[in-house]
């Protein structure tokens, strides 16, 4: 926390010399600015402040952010973080991840980085193809996905991060996209605050190799009726007209689409946003693949309790430290004396 | 009695029985016993690779042997002097180590026609001239077992689990050992279950007795072995797995730093991981990773991060961490990884011992990714080889391997406590804020050990960006400069090298500094060559000992010995590894010689290759 003496931060201060390397028109720009706008505003330090990636395009990131950067190999950004942490628990450690270096090759230090839920902020920027080696298809690519490994078209089905994340054991689950700038920084900053593993997928567009990937849901004129933005104690209300909500039927066992006012319909039928809700969570990150469905955005699941793998892990180290010198240990036992 | 005993100067004893006779435990209790009573030792448990095998079969024999004498012990023993065989198979198994002439005690109750079958014999042996050559003593020792722990009360099953302890009960008495340690060790370990530590105790008392009182007397010697003229001090029995565990521990302190250990579990390195699980009093924290990459990764996070980062594993997970060792040699961070060697390739013999993976550590990586790489030699020198390694790591900021092997890592040995107080600390420095407006730069050297100094996240001015891309030489940012890269491989290697002038000069073990032959090792190959050396040289031959510790890069004097010498040999559990090594550094034609069966070298294997080369 800043004190009176001390000149507040801007994103000049969290903003490196070095040239951005990124294809104009990335949306890893966008996510950049909005890292660098955001971290001055949570009131943090840059030598508190390291940046963890992996390999990919979005792996550059720590590159460009004016604090502690490690950009280290591919999949493997979750387990140097969470030896940093480890060494020293004190740091704000974010892993810069996307879809094929998180889920792919990664996909197993993820899980576990999540199932341990290591005190970490992973971003995981999913622009559903593999950028930096040339345009292959992603474990998020949508089946029949064209690209230089699938000439006819992908057919394995793809993961939807979300569900992967709460599955591992996710505590914080939220969601945003690249052309956001309004919605991310909230997003950041409930990651950063949150104690524990917190995953963020960002929906990220590359230019070059899969562009539009998700424009059917960023397009200015489409964003409304497929974006819905979910705020705890909030009613789930979309659309333009914001006429349209989510309701819960209790036969099927379903989040579906309704319009408020048709068929009798009113805002008390729809569902609140209860972050806490694990299962609701589950349900929110799949809505979106059928016609018609909103992606949901915001702050999908974030767990009331506390808890944190560090402490607890390095709690057993402090509770027991200093207690026998390694002399004394090394010294006791059964022991001869030779004369 | 007494003259009923007949001084040894030394003995090897084999334990042999199924996974579940409790045979390690057996041949562990037995090496307490003897280093209490201040003889040299040295012990090799030989078991097999599944937790527990179909019982009686031959694949389920578990073995445990101890060398120990009133003189310097150095290898377990060519051949056991005395066997122990507790069902048909762990004779089957074990039989032909035995010398002609050496005591076979046998548990004749386990010889039933179906153990018989399982272990692949038609008939029993026992009785008959296949068993000859030996002097054997059958006991039923199930039955004298039930008789001992009746008042006990116990189950059958749980009866006959003190077998273990009436058989060492007479080994005990047969070698003139004390009882005591292992009473004192029992009634601790079965403190909740009091009866069960009772009827272990009966069952070793009654084996103690059978052999004083009995019966056996009348045939078979009683035997005493004195203590060796050790040098004055404070002496433990020690595994290379312990020594090693505290000797990173060590090296932590004198650098100053915390030890954070990223590790997986694998066969024979788990008990590293065990080790340092349980120093929490000293400080350790352990990760227990996903797999053998999460656990490098966290070890290379712990080092940015400003702690000492260590991995231990063996082989096939020595593998997996390839491609994170190059990570830590470009991004220049220390970090120490431990090889406990076995068997390979691939799953290869988890269980046995081998020293097949030296190419692996000096050469094994993509791109030039040179590594200082050390070696131990028993399991005492664990201790000071693992403070080394940390040592390196953190002076020259470079990952460094740490081998050892299989044999190592689980034998025991008295080894004399050492002066903690008198180790050198090397504390470490980490890098400090750039005054004025100059740009931090990660890579700044020492200009003597071309080591870049190490900026640890939380400092206020040395923020700074490093990866696995190529950096630029002054700046540290990312660079393609063909010329850069030229330099940056260039000092990487200059790094690595100068590393020779910062290492003890090699010595020779034994022998002179010049002559006809040396024979040359590294690791565990200590024991028996040493003990093979001294017997050629006892001959008459003209046959010197030089073992290595630092392989890479080799001590800045080892050209010029090895050149002193007319010709090389290198004994290596492996297909001829440090050999080559040899010849790409020096083009010093050395002859391997090579054992490859899991199971470490003989003195006479060794010995008749020194007298085979002499004489060619």
């Amino acid at each position: 926390m800043n004190d009176l003496s001390t000149p507040k931060l801007t994103i000049k201060d969290f903003t490196s010399d070095q040239e951005v390397r990124w294809c104009p028109g990335c949306g890893d720009y966008a996510i950049l600015k909005c890292m660098q706008r955001t971290l001055p505003e949570m009131g943090v330090t840059r030598e508190n402040t390291v940046f963890v990636s992996g390999i990919g395009c979005s792996s550059r990131f720590p590159y460009y952010m004016n604090t502690y950067g490690f950009h280290t190999i591919h999949g493997r950004a979750p387990a140097v973080a969470t030896g940093l942490k480890l060494a020293n628990p004190e740091l704000d450690v974010w892993v810069v991840t996307g879809d094929g270096d998180g889920l792919s090759i990664g996909g197993n230090h993820l899980l576990h980085a999540l199932r341990r839920d290591v005190d970490l902020n992973i971003l995981l920027f999913n622009n559903k193809i593999y950028g930096l080696t040339k345009g292959q298809y992603s474990p998020t690519s949508d089946v029949g996905t064209k690209s230089p490994s699938t000439p006819q078209g992908s057919v394995d089905p793809s993961l939807n991060p979300i569900s992967f994340a709460i599955g591992s054991g996710a505590r914080f689950v939220a969601r945003t996209v690249d052309t956001a700038q309004k919605h991310m920084p909230g997003v950041f900053t409930r990651a950063h605050a949150f104690k524990g593993a917190s995953f963020v997928e960002i929906l990220q567009n590359c230019i070059v190799y899969n562009d539009a990937a998700w424009s059917d849901i960023t397009e200015k004129k489409a964003a409304p009726e497929r974006q819905l933005l979910v705020e705890h104690g909030e009613k789930m209300i979309f659309g333009a007209e914001r006429n349209k909500g989510i309701r819960f039927n209790p036969s099927s066992f379903r989040l579906e689409v309704v319009i408020i006012g048709e068929n009798g319909i009113t805002e008390d039928d729809l569902l609140t946003h209860d972050e806490s809700n694990r299962q609701l969570a589950i349900m929110l990150g799949e809505l979106g693949a059928n016609p018609g469905e909103p992606v949901v955005m915001g702050v999908l699941y974030a767990a009331q309790a506390d808890h944190s793998y560090t402490q607890a892990v390095l709690g057993q180290v402090e509770a027991q430290k200093g207690k026998r010198s390694l002399k004394d240990l090394m010294y006791s036992g059964q022991t001869w004396e030779v004369k | 009695m007494a003259s009923d005993v007949q001084v040894l100067e030394s003995a090897v004893v084999r334990f042999a029985g199924d996974s579940g006779d409790g045979m390690q435990l057996t041949g562990s209790q037995f090496t307490t016993s003897t280093a209490l009573s201040g003889s040299d030792l040295s012990t090799f448990p030989d078991f097999p690779a599944e937790i527990r095998a179909p019982v009686g079969t031959t694949f389920g024999v578990s073995a445990f042997q101890i060398n120990f004498g009133a003189k310097a012990i150095k290898t377990v023993g060519d051949r056991p002097d005395a066997l122990v065989a507790m069902n048909p198979a762990a004779l089957k198994v074990n039989l032909k180590t035995l010398r002609p002439g050496g005591l076979l005690v046998v548990d004749a109750g386990t010889f039933t026609t179906r153990n018989l079958q399982k272990a692949g014999y038609e008939t029993s042996p026992l009785g008959t001239p296949q068993l000859e050559a030996y002097q054997v003593i059958e006991l039923d020792i199930s039955k004298l077992t039930l008789e001992a722990v009746k008042e006990f009360g116990l189950g059958n099953k749980e009866a006959l689990r003190c077998k273990n302890m009436w058989t060492l009960g007479l080994m005990l008495w047969m070698f003139s050992r004390k009882r005591e340690p292992v009473i004192d060790w029992l009634q601790k370990k079965f403190a909740k279950l009091p009866q069960v530590a009772e009827a272990n105790v009966a069952a070793l008392n009654a084996g103690h007795a059978f052999g004083e009182t009995a019966e056996l007397s009348a045939t078979v010697k009683r035997y005493q072995i004195g203590a060796v003229h050790s040098e004055p001090g404070l002496y433990k029995t020690v595994t290379g797995s312990q020594a090693l565990s505290w000797g990173i521990v060590a090296g932590g302190e004198l650098a100053g730093l915390d030890i954070v250990l990223g590790s997986y579990p694998i066969t024979p390195a788990s008990p590293i991981l065990h080790a340092l699980s349980g120093m929490k009093e000293q400080g350790v924290v352990t990760f227990q990773a996903e797999d053998e990459i999460a656990a490098i990764c966290a070890a290379i996070g712990a080092s940015y991060g400003g702690a000492l980062g260590v991995t231990s594993s063996s082989g096939p997970g020595i593998a997996l961490k390839g491609e994170a060792l190059g990570l830590a040699i470009s991004t220049e961070l220390p970090v120490v990884v431990v090889n406990s060697q076995r068997g390979g390739p691939s799953t290869g013999l988890p269980t046995k011992t081998e020293q097949s993976d030296l190419y692996q550590a000096v050469y094994g990586r993509n791109g030039d990714a040179p590594i200082p790489v050390l070696a131990t030699r028993s399991p005492g020198d664990c201790f000071e080889t693992a403070i080394e390694a940390c040592r390196i790591a953190v002076k020259y900021m470079t990952p460094v391997m740490l081998l050892t092997d299989g044999f190592i890592a689980n034998a025991a040995e008295p080894w004399k406590l050492p002066d903690l107080d008198t180790l050198e600390p090397f504390p470490v420095e980490f890098a400090k804020a750039p005054e004025g407006e100059e740009e931090f730069s990660p890579f700044v050297r020492d200009e003597k050990t071309l080591a870049r100094h190490w900026p640890k996240p939380g400092v206020a001015g040395t923020e700074h960006r490093i990866g696995g891309i190529e950096k630029d030489y002054n700046t540290g940012h990312i660079s393609y400069d063909p010329e850069n890269h030229q330099k940056m491989t260039d000092v990487r290697h200059a790094k690595v090298e100068g590393i020779a002038n910062d290492i003890p000069a090699q010595d020779v073990d034994q022998g002179t500094a010049s002559g006809k032959l040396a024979v040359v090792g590294w690791g565990s190959t200590y024991g028996p060559i040493s003990e093979a050396v001294k017997s050629a040289r006892d001959e008459g031959l003209d046959v010197s000992h030089i073992h290595i510790r630092y392989i890479s890069p080799f001590p800045a004097n080892l050209e010029e010995l090895l050149r002193s010498y007319d010709r090389i040999i290198v004994p290596e559990m492996n297909a001829g590894q440090l050999k080559t090594v040899i010849r790409d550094k020096f083009l010093i034609d050395a002859k391997p010689i090579n054992k490859v069966s899991g199971q470490p070298f003989k003195i006479q294997e060794i010995l008749d290759a020194i007298r085979a080369e002499l004489a060619a």
